[in-house]
């Protein structure tokens, strides 16, 4: 599948936020002045929303991508939608209500927690439900998404927590450890796992010619590549991703443990550590789309 | 409203027999000059007169080799030319993965639609069909797909014998083939009944409208075959003819 830098965008940076909020939300990150309320609001807010917004890039129609808001019933991107706007309007009010100085009840919190979780599912679930891309449709590929934003979110809570000149237990940066390297396990369970996936057809099943023999084909039906072809046709060598897992490894999980152990009250090294992850998430994410294959290939003669 | 309806009675679909087709691919010109001028925006070309032509069509014909299994006498192959369209699914994934309800199941004749005013143009239906049915449109930014000629099917103002899928209508070799598959009774599904018609990748559980005829087995032939160097020797020549030939081998 043709990575889109968009989607690999709001996915990173959506779930970043994501995970952010969730933190912040069960009182993870004490925000005491208006000051950090605010300045940690409009980061989360920014995040989410630049996700959300650079999402639109990849459409045909972006000045329709209200319309994706209508179809949650059957359409897991419309769920999508719908939840992050749910959740973007629950944190502006989050927020809003921290910085006047209320109190917001427990079980709003719990509210607001569970939608934000419910976001990253829906959007995990946008690829994990299609059956056409047998390593997507694996039960891991949502787990993956959900422990990146847990991980990922508590690395920037401690980062801001130093910035905010807060302190930081060792139990916390421990937890941080923890996490990433559970997130990072299930990933390399699902680069494992769902690698192995096969699809289910084969050329003599998508032409139903199997009866008569083994197929190949023998004349392409275009000239030029077309859309499907550039579309769904894309796919890394695999010398080159075993290579960018292990940049995407060491840059998303590697360096900020690291940093975790060495200096984890250092805001400057914390907000190394959050870059680290990011751009290793951005690679994550790039191989996500360019290792898996549709099925749709099997027509033009690639193997399963 | 991209919840699908309730299985229709009626479901039009189109039977494909991959015995007849010789590959002409005057299906794909037809599709394309009509959907060009009917339903939704025109369907586009990008660098069309240059070096790497690339369109939204709404059918390909692809071919296949396929080649029987070893029987001792040598493998015998055959060359089978593969319409490929949208297919109509009862479990259309495309319909339900829409965000907008722009893609649609009709619940009357089962018909896929997208409508082009709704459509956003993030391609996932696209992604969720396993047959490659759908395309983007370079021009419009919308999703395209095979109509199956909604806008000729029930259009009055045309004569009686045009009311078929453009496809249809064209096909030179009589391959391919338009009625109602939920009527056991249809002509086509009499033909699919007959031939054994098949769903493409049964195994993605979209329950295709569409059936593929496969190509009928070879015949063997009825005699062995004919010995031309018997056929030569048996009619060497007698009598006066015999004369003749000797007589004109001896002028050398």
């Amino acid at each position: 599948m043709r990575p889109a830098w968009s989607i690999i965008f709001f996915t990173t940076i959506s779930g970043l936020g994501l995970g952010l909020a969730g933190w912040t939300v069960i009182g993870l990150l004490p925000l005491m002045t208006p000051g950090s309320v605010m300045g940690v609001g409009i980061a989360t807010l920014a995040l989410i929303g630049a996700g959300l917004l650079s999402s639109t890039f990849h459409l045909g129609h972006p000045e329709r991508a209200w319309r994706a808001l209508s179809q949650w019933r059957s359409s897991w991107l419309s769920r999508e939608g719908v939840l992050a706007v749910l959740v973007m309007a629950g944190l502006a009010g989050w927020f809003a209500t921290a910085y006047t100085g209320g109190r917001v009840p427990f079980w709003a919190n719990l509210v607001l927690l569970a939608l934000i979780y419910l976001t990253v599912y829906a959007t995990s679930m946008i690829y994990a439900s299609l059956k056409t891309v047998a390593r997507w449709h694996h039960p891991l590929t949502p787990i993956c998404y959900l422990m990146f934003a847990a991980a990922g979110g508590l690395l920037a809570t401690l980062a801001l927590l130093a910035i905010l000149r807060l302190p930081i237990t060792a139990a916390l940066a421990q937890a941080t450890i923890v996490l990433m390297l559970s997130a990072w396990g299930v990933k390399l369970a699902w680069w494992r796992l769902a690698g192995m996936a096969r699809q289910a057809g084969s050329i003599e099943s998508a032409t139903g010619l199997g009866a008569l023999g083994t197929v190949r084909p023998l004349m392409p039906p275009h000239t030029e590549e077309n859309y499907l072809q550039h579309e769904m046709g894309f796919v890394v060598a695999r010398a080159h991703a075993d290579k960018l897992r292990m940049i995407s490894l060491a840059l998303g999980g590697g360096l900020p443990v690291v940093i975790l152990f060495l200096a984890p009250a250092s805001a400057g090294a914390l907000a190394v550590a959050v870059l680290a992850h990011v751009a290793g998430m951005f690679v994550e994410r790039w191989l996500f789309f360019a290792e898996a294959k549709h099925v749709v290939t099997l027509y033009y003669g690639d193997p399963a | 409203m991209t919840m699908l309806p309730e299985p229709s009675a009626i479901k039009l679909g189109l039977v494909i027999d991959l015995d007849i087709c010789v590959g002409c691919q005057a299906c794909v010109v037809n599709c394309k000059e009509w959907n060009t001028g009917g339903y939704g925006a025109p369907l586009a070309d990008a660098d069309a007169y240059g070096e790497s032509p690339t369109g939204a069509w709404l059918n390909r014909v692809h071919a296949y080799e396929v080649e029987a299994p070893e029987t001792g006498e040598g493998t015998e192959s055959r060359t089978v030319h593969f319409p490929k369209s949208c297919l109509h699914c009862e479990d259309a994934p495309c319909v339900t993965v829409c965000p907008t309800g722009a893609s649609f199941k009709r619940a009357e004749d089962g018909i896929v639609l997208v409508n082009e005013d709704w459509c956003i143009g993030c391609g996932l239906c696209a992604w969720s069909c396993p047959y490659g049915a759908r395309e983007l449109d370079p021009a419009e930014g919308v999703m395209k797909k095979c109509t199956l000629c909604v806008d000729r099917i029930y259009n009055d103002n045309i004569p009686e014998e045009d009311r078929v899928p453009a496809c249809v209508r064209t096909c030179p070799t009589n391959a391919r083939h338009f009625g109602d598959l939920g009527d056991p009774d249809s002509e086509v599904s009499q033909m699919v009944a007959a031939r054994g018609g098949v769903d493409l990748m049964p195994e993605q559980n979209t329950r295709p409208v569409n059936k593929y005829l496969p190509p009928r087995p070879r015949r063997a032939a009825e005699d062995a075959p004919v010995s031309l160097v018997a056929m030569a020797e048996a009619d060497t020549p007698t009598g006066f003819w015999k004369w003749v030939d000797s007589t004109l081998e001896r002028l050398g």
